[in-house]
């Protein structure tokens, strides 16, 4: 019984680690500009594309070692998947920023559906398949039989999860970079005063935004193997929830937030129902929603009068 | 006739000069033809009944409002900018226009410490070449850092806030919350200094305060300061030069004594004498005999 617990412990981890990675894009969207980007669920599959057709141009080019080919891929897809991201806003959102407030919303969901159909012709309808990259894993613990796993690339992903947001986490709390961020988030006229460039500081928070949602593309593609136009709106909805579960605005609750659904999801379709593991995700946004609407590490929001 | 740009300092030459200004919105007429000048080394004052617009100066001043007319030019190391055609991150970058708002607006999210680095965003930003210099920590960003540093600490010092620094922004009392903003505004190393109402708030001892330090900003750190204020203590104590608006129009420009006794500001201020008495059922209610 403890065996099988603790194999989903590390599945859930794995899953939470790309909607965490996701999750962040959301939540550092809406600090910064108030919005919800809802085009980001596609940005994340446009990176797992990109880290698709990277592995074949790898693979047709000759043999690698399969850690360096996920570290070019690593680096190829944040590269084009943040130019995706920069663009999106600055085509979608810019010239709408001191439009009303439903404008850019409206905006990101025609942008969702640009970018699915653009991948969706250009790349085709079918799902696309990767030959595994890696194989094999640490046989942790063995006991009638069952065996509790954990694969090399669970290794990596995790590894690679956590390693980017200490990494992160350092940019936004001690450079100017994330400073700047940080002040735009709290006061942008007051920010743009001091001398910060508040357009180009909301763009590079699109690009670290979608180079994360990149990273979680890459590790998808690797983990599922198979992926295909239409994977970016569940993966963003549940990053989403993940965001708002953790408290939209917070980075370190996105985290959190990501884990906690893919623990969730992991764990209900090992024990209830696998087909209604979406279900259980969305159950929790509504509860979150209706009994904690600022998150779990959100600050509540006061209005001043 | 009211004394118009009489003022002339010797030695000062001029920072700001504002030329021409007017600012329509729609029909409102907010901001009527008004020229003025800010010396360097100089205190300047911008006052007015609620509502003459003077506001809406800064505003011009610092990128928030095109202008519907005119011409705004700030004067720096040789080069003249014209701050009307500018965008505003860039006023205070190049320019050198730092400025406070009446209201309070800190980064409170952020300890005093920060908010006072976040102001030295360029300098630093320029340094680290996007933060990438300054997550490995090179020696070109740590030198960068060091002086941000030595500014941040100097205008804690020189506002007493020193053993604050490391406390959130919001938990200041309101005094140190103004005193801060200014300092910030410092920290961004400008030529010139507006605030809007520094003193609105203050207690009689904080208000001294204020003035020493912006006596001192001006003396012995050479910065103009252009300063809206209510408060004619503060006014008359500590600025050199005087403009009123009234109704967005320059209605008197001088020292501060000369201001004081114009009639037009008399008049602004206290409203028109209408040689009208008053009715004598009034007069007699109040004691007055007709």
């Amino acid at each position: 019984m403890m065996d099988y617990f603790l194999q989903q412990l590390i599945n859930g981890l794995t899953l939470g680690a790309v909607y965490g990675l996701i999750a962040i894009g959301y939540t550092m969207v809406y600090g910064i500009i108030g919005m919800i980007n809802f085009a980001h669920g596609e940005i994340f599959m446009i990176g797992s594309f990109i880290s698709l057709i990277s592995f074949l141009i790898l693979s047709s080019i000759g043999a690698f070692s399969a850690v360096f080919a996920i570290l070019i891929v690593l680096l190829v897809t944040m590269i084009f998947t943040a130019v995706f991201g920069w663009s999106v806003e600055r085509i979608a959102y810019r010239p709408l920023r001191d439009s009303f407030k439903l404008a850019p919303l409206i905006s990101a969901i025609g942008m969702s559906i640009f970018l699915q159909s653009f991948v969706q012709v250009f790349q085709g309808a079918r799902p696309k398949p990767l030959q595994p990259i890696m194989h094999g894993g640490i046989k942790l613990l063995e006991h009638d039989g069952f065996a509790v796993q954990i694969s090399y690339l669970q290794i990596i992903i995790i590894l690679l999860t956590v390693g980017l947001m200490i990494g992160f986490t350092a940019v936004i709390q001690q450079t100017p970079l994330g400073r700047s961020q940080r002040a735009c988030e709290q006061d942008r006229t007051m920010a743009a005063l001091l001398g910060v460039n508040v357009d180009r500081t909301i763009s590079l928070t699109f690009v670290m935004g979608a180079a994360l949602a990149a990273v979680a593309g890459l590790m998808f593609t690797l983990y599922y193997g198979v992926i295909d136009f239409f994977i970016g709106f569940l993966a963003g909805v549940k990053a989403f929830t993940a965001a708002v579960l953790g408290g939209i605005g917070s980075l370190p609750g996105a985290m959190l937030g990501g884990v906690l659904i893919g623990l969730i999801e992991a764990f209900w379709s090992a024990y209830f129902s696998i087909a209604y593991k979406d279900v259980a995700v969305f159950m929790v946004l509504v509860l979150v929603l209706i009994f904690r609407p600022t998150g779990l590490l959100g600050r509540p929001e006061v209005e001043k009068v | 006739m009211s004394q118009l740009d009489n003022y002339a300092p010797v030695g000062k030459p001029a920072l700001l000069t504002v030329e021409h200004l007017t600012m329509r919105f729609g029909g409102l007429v907010a901001i009527d033809d008004l020229s003025f000048t800010a010396h360097e080394r100089d205190i300047t004052a911008l006052i007015g009944p609620n509502g003459a617009g003077k506001t809406t100066v800064f505003n011009c001043l610092t990128g928030f409002y095109k202008p519907t007319v005119g011409r705004i030019t700030m004067k720096r190391e040789g080069q003249d900018y014209l701050l009307e055609q500018m965008e505003g991150f860039r006023i205070t970058r190049l320019a050198g226009v730092a400025r406070t708002f009446q209201n309070i607006r800190l980064f409170s999210g952020m300890t005093v410490f920060e908010n006072l680095i976040v102001a030295q965003h360029n300098h630093l930003m320029n340094a680290s070449m996007f933060s990438i210099a300054g997550l490995l920590g090179l020696p070109r960003y740590r030198s960068a850092e060091k002086e941000a540093i030595e500014l941040a600490k100097f205008w804690l010092h020189k506002t007493g806030l020193y053993e604050r620094a490391d406390n959130p922004a919001s938990s200041l009392p309101y005094g140190a919350q103004r005193r801060l903003e200014i300092a910030r505004a410092m920290c961004t190393k400008p030529r010139l200094l507006c605030l809007d109402e520094p003193a609105a708030g203050l207690n009689p001892k904080e208000s001294g305060e204020l003035n020493d330090l912006l006596l001192s900003i001006r003396t012995d750190q050479g910065i103009g300061v252009l300063l809206i204020e209510h408060d004619m203590s503060v006014v008359m104590k500590i600025s050199d030069h005087v403009v009123v608006l009234d109704y967005g129009r320059k209605i008197s420009d001088g020292a501060p004594y000369d201001v004081r006794n114009d009639e037009n500001v008399i008049k602004a201020y206290l409203g028109e004498d209408e040689d009208e008495d008053l009715p004598p059922e009034i007069a007699a209610d109040v004691g007055m005999q007709p």
